[in-house]
């Protein structure tokens, strides 16, 4: 523990650790010191002098090395001749703050006074009025009246997009560098910063397309005026018209906690719509930060109800060939009559982005009638993280010196910005990060060491690190063995095996099912081998494709390989939040009678007998499980729509009519049962998850100007569960079934195999209804080694017809010399139906002539 | 002056040429340093001869070297030779006809904290000067006086110049820095100072171009010897850029604590036209108005002198004002100057000098009023104090010390306004 510091600000005695700049431990003492340039999650920089306190230090007589004392005995305190600033100066024992003198008084009006002279003072049109920090400090320190003349204003261009989705406003910039630095210290995507000097300066984004990072909408929270807006929200609403409820993102496992703002308006035909997205501070999960997917993609969300947009508004039962709109009692009947006479015949097949409570139910609903689950996704081990996951007290923020990160088949960056972020963060406190992939990632930006691999030896590559440092060599095929000859891949595994703390992300590219069990296996004996497990920042994180999916695997669902034969082999099919036919025609043969429940007219639902409507999961409450295993509540953020249902109490009714006992009314019933019937959820309820403890930084109280717009959190941190191995459960070693096939074995004629990869930004469901979002999303593609594409006469941009799993489809060529020569990398969720690794033909696309 | 110091190409005029150098006993003091002196020997040297720093701030040159951390490696030396203050030419001088006693002194610096190399920085419009370097640095490595292993003792070392793209605020050491390592040149905050964090985060001692070029011969002949020029305090020669209204501008090099009088009257040749002198601006635009008056004229140029006549002698770029001169037209120059040079880093410099040339505008146009001139000041005083680095802090200094001093002045062109106000 560091040194302990003790002060006084403003007749306050404070402690804080040694190196606490004056500002933070004002903070910490309750303390108020207005800041612009200052960020808690940043280096301080000193430029905007708002902060200017009085400092007084302790005077030291230089013969003794002991405080001076005046003559009632307390040591004399010698001040400065000037202010200094509290951003940038560190405490040190004995010293006085005074922050309510006078002179600072008067030097905090003389700053204001400085920026708004340049200030438009647009307030009454500006979207940051209401909760602007330059606003609310000239409220508490700044000048009542302006002594500059406003005809010599400096006037400067209002909408200037530096992206197609942040606007920069000239005339409001108060140059205090935030979002700049934000760029380049914390996101490492420095593609904005000032240009020209003086009052002159000015952000502009140098990168195509313009400001081009995943992280860009932060700097909007930070921003202390109303120079960065979202192209999404400006103009939108005032901030005091909002409304806030507290969520989780559902696009990815982070599981990163927002709070939605809502506002009922005319626009929206008098309806509670959904106006933004902001970050929901949560220091172990996201800090105060979101990705711009988590942003702007809750636009699928809208409209429900309503039949304004792509949503079901009512239950749909198919007669004489067509859907038709039917009362809920009908099609509920219909669908439990069907059920009863399936029994075991009914499959069940549920999708990674419902809550633990629809999920918990459909399982019951199912295995009460003796029927069978399944999980549609195309990563599995699940079961292995509920073993080794992570243990209870996990934080990136943790881990530094001593921690060591593997990631394997994961391009984080593009599945999971905000974990890509910390871990970039963890490297930066010294942790020691191991990439291990088929091709150059950005995280191998922050890697000590690098693993490289052949697409379809990712599991062989974690056992060969295993392998390395074992002494007795389990018989391992020959692709493992030659993989553990590799200097840096030893060099990995002793890295990782001597590190105090090890933790593995293991993803899905280039993997299908049995690809990816057999990684996660893998994984875990690496861990299990290397004692890693069963303690906090220790263990295993899937980078699921969705949401919820370990929340999937807890609650028993399981995927299963030959999914398409039971899919038709099933008398009933029940699809919930799921659209295989969408992603492949070649499943749409389902089965004799099959029942969607949507959000939307998808592909499958087109197909079915029955279509039930349901809720967004902004209109209703649940809860998601995140990758790191941290069950975390989300609460409905715009009222229930009339006419849909949320998907558990869709199922309970359903049950219900069977004369199964199932919750239908309450999510935090169902969460009761939850914790009743799953071991690892045992003891939890709503109030638990509801549960906050204090955070630092402190933010969004009063003060937006110290931590930006950010909400604070008082609905709740969630509860990180205990794995099996924490809770003492042994977990024995077991070798996963090797997938010994070679790429010459699985490619195509051609000798090309395609090798899934995932994109943040991609066509799927939930983020093509938001269209600000289209002009960074491409058009279906995939991507190749140049040498390759000579060899096939295929010159970059190329339209081409690419086959797979007997389904063609167009898409363009994109030349790159990262991917491995024999592979096709095909991204996920963008038109092109990949599920695993695959053979592929691809040959230019004919020019079709009128 | 008997004998130059700096200016040595005034009485031998081919110095500039490596071997007329050498015959005078060019990088001796290099070759003694190198081979028979420790480097914290270097450092005591110049230490003991009180040369400060000639830039402006005036800092002990030895103590600044000896502020150089041991514990982090490796060291740079840069040279500043961005010769930006209005009134400023002497570096110029210098690098164009005494090169090889600047580099000399450029790498008795380094060797005297170990850098193996040092960067010159240059104002992007010494172009030229940069070319002509280059070329005497590649004199000096074919001569095998920069390279490796240096006279056979493994000391290596390496000189390189660097253009900065023209900007005042890149004579702030720090923002130099910034600029050195490709960056937009903004000030850093300090501390931590240059000696500790500088270049590239690594311990720099950072030099003007005059202030090197003393060293050689202090090295050569002894700080005592050294200490025989200029004042107990403030020791040695400096050049004064003479400019302004005077018959004769130019850079004279004197012994430090030579008065105001001597140079204006006796080398300046006094003011142009019999005129009388009204002001003096003893550090280029940063400085403060000196009312000329007898007792400031007799008034020694040294560190501890000027101040007592309310300014600093910071580069001893002397700018004479003759009455001919309207002392609002001159602080309006002035501030545009700041304005247009303002890095925008912080609040009251940015904000403060864009107002401030608003107000001396209208008030050296005459269409300003008698509040105008308190506002200038108000808002002149609002900014003292309160800046990042010392650019913001100096831009107020001619305001502040125009309008005390030369009221008169203000109050004729604000008079002129009142009047026009007042008419039917």
């Amino acid at each position: 523990m560091a040194k302990q510091v003790t002060l006084t600000i403003d007749g306050k005695q404070v402690t804080v650790p040694e190196g606490t700049l004056i500002v933070d431990a004002a903070k910490k003492a309750g303390i108020d010191v207005p800041v612009f340039c200052y960020h808690p999650k940043m280096e301080p920089v000193g430029m905007c002098r708002m902060c200017l306190v009085e400092i007084g230090r302790p005077v030291i007589d230089r013969a003794t090395g002991q405080v001076v004392k005046e003559a009632d005995g307390s040591p004399k305190v010698q001040f400065g001749p000037k202010l200094e600033t509290a951003c940038t100066t560190p405490v040190s024992e004995g010293m006085v703050v005074v922050g309510a003198s006078e002179k600072v008084k008067a030097g905090r009006e003389d700053i204001l006074e400085f920026l708004l002279t340049s200030h438009p003072l647009d307030c009454p049109i500006c979207d940051k009025g209401g909760e602007c920090p330059l606003q609310d400090l000239t409220m508490g320190f700044g000048p009542g009246e302006s002594r500059f003349i406003f005809d010599e204003k400096m006037r400067m261009d209002k909408h200037v997009p530096l992206g197609e989705l942040i606007y920069l406003d000239r005339e409001r910039c108060i140059q205090c560098g935030r979002c700049v630095r934000f760029q380049s210290e914390i996101a490492d995507d420095p593609v904005i910063g000032f240009y020209q000097r003086g009052r002159s300066l000015e952000i502009v984004t140098f990168s195509e397309p313009g400001f081009d990072s995943y992280f860009s909408g932060n700097t909007t929270d930070i921003c202390p005026v109303g120079a960065l807006t979202t192209a999404d929200f400006r103009f939108g609403a005032r901030p005091w018209e909002l409304n806030n409820a507290a969520s989780i993102c559902s696009q990815c496992p982070v599981g990163c906690n927002i709070t939605f703002n809502t506002r009922r308006e005319a626009r929206s035909g008098g309806r509670m719509v959904i106006k933004r997205v902001m970050p929901r501070q949560n220091e172990a999960v996201n800090e105060i930060w979101i990705c711009d997917k988590g942003r702007f993609a809750y636009h699928f969300t809208e409209g429900g109800g309503s039949g304004n947009s792509e949503r079901l508004t009512q239950p749909l039962v198919r007669k004489n060939g067509e859907l038709a709109p039917v009362s809920w009692d009908e099609a509920l009947q219909v669908v439990a009559e069907r059920f009863r006479q399936a029994g075991s015949g009914l499959l069940t097949l549920a999708g990674g982005r419902l809550s633990n409570e629809d999920l918990f139910n459909l399982r019951q609903l199912t295995q009460g009638l003796g029927g069978q689950t399944a999980l549609y996704t195309q990563m599995a081990g699940g079961d292995l993280v509920a073993q080794v996951g992570v243990g209870q007290g996990t934080n990136f923020a943790d881990m530094g010196a001593g921690s060591a990160i593997l990631v394997v088949a994961s391009d984080l960056h593009e599945e999971a910005p905000i974990w890509y972020l910390r871990i970039k963060q963890a490297v930066e406190r010294g942790a020691m990060l191991i990439v291990a992939g088929a091709r150059p990632t950005r995280l191998e930006k922050y890697a000590a060491h690098v693993v490289r691999y052949p697409y379809g030896s990712e599991a062989a590559a974690i056992l060969a690190m295993l392998n390395s440092l074992s002494a007795k060599r389990p018989n391992l095929p020959e692709p493992v063995q030659a993989l553990a000859r590799s200097p840096e891949l030893q060099a990995a595994a002793k890295a990782f095996a001597g590190a105090q703390n090890g933790l593995v992300l293991y993803g899905s590219e280039g993997l299908g099912l049995e690809g990816s069990q057999a990684l996660a296996q893998a994984c875990a004996n690496l861990l299990i081998s290397t004692n890693h497990i069963g303690r906090a920042n220790n263990g295993l994180i899937a980078v699921w494709q969705r949401a919820n999916e370990q929340g999937a695997w807890d609650m028993g669902f399981r995927p299963r390989t030959d999914l398409a034969e039971a899919m038709k082999s099933a008398r009933v099919l029940y699809v919930v939040a799921a659209d295989p036919a969408g992603d492949d025609p070649s499943m749409a043969e389902a089965g004799e009678f099959l029942v969607v429940q949507e959000l939307f007219l998808t592909d499958t639902a087109k197909l079915a007998d029955v279509v039930l409507p349901v809720e967004a999961y902004t209109e209703r409450e649940g809860s998601f499980t995140s990758g790191e295993r941290r069950v975390q509540r989300f609460y409905p953020a715009v009222p229930e729509p009339a006419g849909l249902k949320a998907d558990f109490a869709v199922t309970g009714q359903i049950g219900q009519l069977l004369g199964l006992d199932l919750e239908a009314r309450f999510a935090s019933k169902v969460m009761l049962r939850i914790a009743s019937q799953i071991a690892d959820y045992a003891g939890l309820d709503y109030v638990r998850l509801a549960e906050v403890v204090e955070q630092w930084p402190i933010v969004g109280r009063g003060d937006v100007y110290y931590g930006g717009t950010s909400y604070e959190n008082s609905q709740g941190l969630g509860v990180q569960l205990a794995p099996a191995a924490q809770r003492g459960a042994a977990v024995p070693l077991a070798w996963p079934e090797f997938a010994s096939q070679s790429h010459s074995q699985q490619a195509s004629a051609e000798g090309l195999l395609a090798a899934p990869i995932n994109r943040l930004l991609d066509r799927g469901q939930t983020v093509w209804p938001s269209t600000l979002l289209h002009s960074r999303i491409p058009q279906p593609y995939v991507a190749l080694n140049p040498a390759d594409a000579a060899v096939l006469r295929i010159p970059s941009g190329a339209m081409l017809q690419v086959t797979l799993n007997g389904t063609a489809r167009l898409a363009a060529a994109h030349l790159d010399e990262n991917v491995p020569q024999g592979v096709v990398l095909v991204p996920r969720s963008m038109g092109l139906p990949i599920f695993g690794p695959a053979p592929v033909e691809i040959r230019r696309a004919e020019v079709v002539s009128a | 002056m008997s004998e130059y110091l700096l200016l040595r190409h005034r009485q031998i005029p081919d110095i500039g040429n490596l071997t007329v150098y050498r015959q005078n006993e060019g990088f001796q003091a290099f070759h003694k340093a190198v081979t028979s002196m420790k480097p914290e020997e270097v450092t005591e040297v110049v230490k003991a001869s009180g040369l400060r720093g000639r830039g402006g701030a005036g800092f002990p040159t030895g103590l600044k070297w000896s502020f150089i951390d041991k514990n982090k490696w490796p060291h740079y030396v840069v040279a500043n030779a961005d010769e930006s203050e209005p009134g400023t030419f002497k570096d110029r001088e210098i690098m164009e006809n005494n090169p090889f006693q600047f580099l000399e002194g450029v790498m008795l610096c380094a060797y005297a904290i170990q850098a193996n190399v040092a960067y010159i920085y240059l104002r992007g419009e010494f172009w030229q000067i940069a070319a002509h370097l280059d070329r005497k640095i590649a004199e000096l490595h074919s001569a095998g006086l920069l390279g490796d292993n240096l006279f056979g003792t493994g000391y290596s070392l390496r000189l390189y110049t660097h253009l900065g793209a023209g900007a005042y605020i890149c004579g702030e050491e720090t923002a130099m820095l910034e600029s050195l390592e490709g960056k937009l040149g903004q000030p850093r905050l300090r501390p931590p100072f240059p000696p500790s964090f500088g270049l590239y985060g690594m311990p720099t001692v950072v030099n003007n171009v005059e202030t090197l070029t003393n060293v050689p011969l202090i090295i050569e002949k002894g700080a005592a010897w050294y200490r025989g020029y200029g004042t107990e305090k403030s020791a040695g020669v400096k050049i004064f850029s003479l400019s302004g209204c005077v018959n004769k501008p130019g850079n004279y090099e004197l012994p430090l604590g030579t008065t105001f009088r001597e140079l204006i009257y006796e080398h300046g040749g006094g003011i142009p036209g019999g005129r009388q002198i009204k002001a003096i601006m003893p550090a280029g635009a940063s400085s403060s108005l000196i009312v000329a008056n007898e007792q400031a004229l007799d008034t020694p140029m040294d560190y501890e002198s000027v101040p007592a006549v309310g300014a600093q002698l910071g580069s001893a770029s002397v700018i004479i004002i003759d009455e001919s001169v309207d002392i609002p037209w001159l602080i309006n120059k002035t501030i545009h100057f700041f304005k247009h040079e303002s890095c925008g880093k912080c609040t009251p410099c940015r904000e403060g000098s864009y107002w401030m040339m608003h107000l001396t505008e209208r008030i050296d146009k005459g269409k300003a009023t008698w509040k105008d001139v308190e506002l200038l000041k108000d808002v002149a005083t609002q900014i003292r104090g309160k800046c990042l680095c010392a650019l913001g802090e100096f831009s107020i200094e001619a305001v502040l010390s125009g309008i005390d001093r030369f009221r008169q002045d203000f109050e004729a062109r604000v008079g002129a306004r009142e009047m026009i106000e007042t008419q039917p």
